[in-house]
């Protein structure tokens, strides 16, 4: 049981801890770090004990810390550096902007490499590279073998204005399988730790696309990509206009329908269970807001066949909280999960949804959750 | 004819149906809809006469290059489908 949840903000990274107050379970605020400053993400690296947290400080560019004792000290790292954009190539530029710039504007994914790479660390950004690390961030290098293909030149920016990746999926079985969401340009698989790539959205769809590009794989929007731990054939895809679901190792995707929508940014997966998974539900991409104004999770059991609606302890009248695709959390059982909003809620469930505790009501926007 | 479809999105805000029209190039395709569609320019368009940054329009499927002046050429007969770009969220 994960007793320690992190929540990256707007306005700072939180550390709450779970203690028991006269038989009943209660997490509070135990640290605080990054007052005021805008926590993008963040990453607690299971395999030693550290804590990344990258920043976005606007006027003075991304940031990443480290910090080796739970938040108490925190230590600047590097950051993913573009290399020098060649001045004879011809990229298109997105829309509304002259140039495709080769430029950090945002760390958007950030997770630990495998067991058997300690200091390995994947960094997803906008614009949309691939960076790698294997000395714990101290220096970053951008994975060419993605960067260079010429289909990311048809990618483009899904809630930005550049494509960028923010889904990274590292095989348990095999560190070198690692599997990435990119909004918008699909998802994409390595058999071989970055030498190669192949994109594998095979089976998603696009509403936003003329109907006969649809079905492209590179232009999908998997707004964020969760991987089962104990099963890591299947993934699931909180997509732009639906959930998708593989067991096949992304080599294909089958669409399932939730209820009261399939719209939302977040998914998160049973690490034991493959067939359970949890989405926070919005009504669609065009109102994001709760059905109904009623915040609820839906979750299921049977790989998507059948959705449960959970809202036991969550607000049903005039509520309008989204979740953005990283605030949404598991911990190593199943059984904990917790969820941010971008109205400052933070909702905390011990019994795998089926009840949920609100724990803050007046957090700065949540960015980002996760157990430790 | 020139096949044009907007997208289900803007239709909350402003009508716009799928409609056939003449023009040779995306600037002309637009004058020719809004003529009949006035309400629909400021959707499309920002105060300058260029698309607005987070829509896209694709000509047989490929998106257009030309975003500010719309000199890009639309061949008889094309499909241009008139879309939001996802860049917008």
């Amino acid at each position: 049981m994960s007793n320690r949840l992190l929540v990256a903000t707007r306005k700072g990274l939180f550390a709450f801890e779970r203690s028991n107050r006269k038989g009943k379970p209660s997490w509070v605020i135990q640290q605080t770090s990054f007052l005021a400053d805008n926590v993008t993400l963040v990453l607690p690296d299971a395999r030693d004990g550290s804590v990344y947290a990258a920043l976005d400080h606007g006027h003075f560019g991304v940031k990443l810390h480290r910090s080796a004792d739970g938040g108490v000290h925190w230590q600047e790292c590097a950051v993913p550096v573009y290399p020098p954009k060649p001045e004879d190539l011809e990229e298109p530029a997105p829309e509304g902007a002259t140039s495709y710039p080769w430029s950090l504007k945002l760390v958007w994914a950030l997770e630990a490499g495998g067991l058997d790479q300690p200091d390995a660390l994947w960094c997803g950004t906008l614009p949309g590279g691939l960076f790698r690390s294997n000395d714990r961030g101290e220096s970053w290098t951008l994975v060419r073998s993605l960067w260079d293909r010429p289909e990311r030149m048809e990618w483009f920016g899904g809630g930005e204005d550049y494509p960028g990746i923010h889904s990274i999926c590292v095989d348990p079985r095999d560190s070198q399988r690692v599997t990435l969401g990119v909004s918008c340009g699909g998802v994409w698989v390595t058999q071989d730790g970055g030498k190669t790539w192949a994109c594998r959205a095979s089976g998603m769809w696009a509403a936003y696309m003329p109907p006969e590009r649809k079905d492209d794989p590179n232009i999908q929007d998997p707004h964020c990509v969760v991987q089962c731990a104990a099963n890591p054939d299947v993934l699931w895809a909180q997509h732009h206009n639906g959930i998708f679901r593989s067991t096949d190792g992304a080599a294909s995707w089958q669409e399932v329908k939730s209820t009261p929508s399939s719209f939302g940014f977040a998914v998160a997966v049973h690490p034991a269970d493959p067939d359970t998974a949890w989405f926070v539900p919005g009504i669609s991409d065009e109102k994001r807001i709760p059905v109904d104004g009623k915040v609820v999770v839906s979750r299921t059991r049977d790989g998507g066949n059948t959705f449960e609606v959970l809202r036991k302890g969550l607000p049903q009248e005039h509520a309008y909280d989204l979740t953005f695709r990283h605030a949404l959390d598991v911990d190593e059982t199943g059984d904990r999960l917790a969820f941010g909003s971008t109205t400052g809620s933070l909702w905390i469930s011990e019994d795998q949804g089926d009840t949920w505790q609100q724990i803050m009501s007046h957090l700065p926007p949540v960015y980002c959750v996760r157990f430790r | 004819m020139v096949q044009v479809t907007f997208t289900p999105n803007i239709q909350r805000h402003v009508t716009c149906p799928p409609r056939e029209v003449v023009g040779k190039t995306v600037r002309e395709v637009l004058d020719s809809i809004f003529a009949v569609n006035e309400r629909a320019r400021g959707y499309v368009l920002d105060d300058q006469g260029a698309l607005r940054k987070h829509m896209m329009i694709f000509v047989d499927s490929r998106p257009i290059r030309d975003r500010v002046r719309l000199t890009d050429l639309v061949p008889e007969s094309a499909e241009v489908y008139v879309m939001q770009a996802l860049s917008g969220g």
